[in-house]
């Protein structure tokens, strides 16, 4: 899933800048699962906001003034136009639209809304997994060309420092990255899990240099897929 | 569910700004008691005749591992000047680990409060046992004696704590 964190109250009172009306809007996947834009942090986020807002409207040591109004809501799935349907008088009635999705869900409001002024609230940060309650480590860099395959199932490209194809390097000590000892290496990960295997003979097979044109490098990626794409009457 | 929880943290608040007019000079404090421990202290408390300062007012909670940040902001929002959150002894809990979370949650909290603008020292956490009517009126009148150092929230209207429709512009 999509694992991301939620951007400092500062930034976010930067970014909400002079908005009298805001929107604060939660998305119930994959931020919900690593507790960073779901309904209970839209609702922590928006009650801090207002608190904030209070505090900074009036001088300090005296009472709070009347701050902003910030409101919250949450949709099942920010990064799909259909869902956001259900918000858009919300998100008309607001000056301010403080998305807590993913980048994904950010520019989804932004295409579905154009009209509206929308700014982020978190920082997308990896494709992971929980490996324990509260600690979520990277496990897939989208790189468009899955060699999963090729390396007992542990990827290399996300979990490698230098993402090598043929590895481990030099900089490999103890079974860690040499550039955090709390990193595992993924070769020797790699290697240990080929080995417990009985497959080893794997990795006698050298990979050649990745065609990356799938990855980031070959420009923003699109799929289109013929077979599921509506005919032009039905659009 | 958060809803829910936060919707007994409101009525709470109301209710302690329902009272009579005095209430809007005094503190308010909302303490959140975890049943096997705080409540039941603060029973005995009642039942030795123990004073414990009018200005704390308690949340019963089923386990201070219960307790949702979302619920103490709520409280903190609507102008409560403090919250605390009383749980079991370490190793004591009856859920086991609910308290040294709660203690991790009162921490969590303390950084959004700072974050927010205001004194971290306004959310505190506290141990003791149902047997402890006398550490429960102590705690209670630390954390008084803390938040009159600190003075009335700045987030209070009219010196009272406000009904959640009132303070939180929401609808606008």
């Amino acid at each position: 899933m999509i694992i991301a964190e939620r951007k400092s109250l500062e930034e976010i009172k930067g970014l909400v800048g002079e908005a009298e009306k805001v929107l604060v809007v939660g998305c119930g996947t994959c931020v919900t699962v690593c507790f960073a834009g779901g309904a209970r942090e839209a609702a922590i986020t928006a009650a801090s906001l207002r608190m904030a807002s209070r505090l900074d409207s009036g001088p300090a040591g005296e009472p709070a003034g009347n701050g902003k109004a910030v409101r919250d809501v949450t949709v099942q799935r920010q990064c799909e136009w259909e869902y956001l349907d259900e918000i858009a008088e919300d998100v008309k009635a607001a000056d301010v639209v403080l998305s807590l999705g993913c980048g994904i869900g950010v520019q989804a409001m932004v295409e579905h809304f154009p009209e509206a002024w929308v700014v982020p609230g978190l920082n997308t940060s990896f494709l992971g997994l929980p490996t324990e309650q509260g600690v979520w480590a990277e496990r897939c860099a989208a790189c468009g060309d899955c060699i999963l395959g090729l390396t007992g199932g542990i990827c290399p490209i996300a979990r490698c420092s230098k993402s090598l194809l043929n590895g481990p390097c030099g900089g490999s000590e103890n079974g860690h990255c040499e550039i955090d000892p709390g990193v595992d290496c993924a070769w020797q990960l790699i290697y240990d899990r080929l080995n417990s295997m009985n497959r080893l003979e794997v990795l006698l097979e050298l990979q050649p240099p990745k065609n990356w044109r799938t990855a980031r490098d070959g420009g923003p990626r699109k799929i289109v897929r013929e077979d599921l794409r509506l005919s032009e009457e039905e659009v | 569910m958060a809803e829910r929880e936060a919707g007994v943290a409101r009525e709470v608040v109301v209710e302690a700004a329902g009272q009579e007019q005095p209430e809007a000079e005094r503190l308010q404090i909302v303490a959140y008691c975890c049943q096997y421990c705080a409540y039941a202290a603060a029973d005995l408390a009642g039942q030795l005749r123990m004073q414990y300062p009018p200005e704390v007012k308690i949340v019963h909670l089923p386990c201070s591992g219960k307790l949702d940040q979302l619920l103490a902001l709520h409280a903190l929002e609507a102008g409560a000047d403090g919250v605390m959150v009383i749980g079991c002894l370490p190793g004591d809990c009856h859920f086991l680990r609910g308290n040294i979370n709660a203690a991790r949650r009162v921490e969590g909290l303390q950084q959004l409060l700072a974050e927010i603008g205001l004194e971290p020292e306004r959310a505190q956490m506290f141990n003791l046992s149902a047997a402890m009517a006398a550490a429960f009126v102590e705690a209670t009148q630390t954390m008084v004696d803390e938040i009159t150092a600190l003075g009335p929230s700045p987030l209070r209207r009219n010196g009272l704590m406000q009904k959640e429709e009132d303070h939180d512009n929401r609808g606008a």
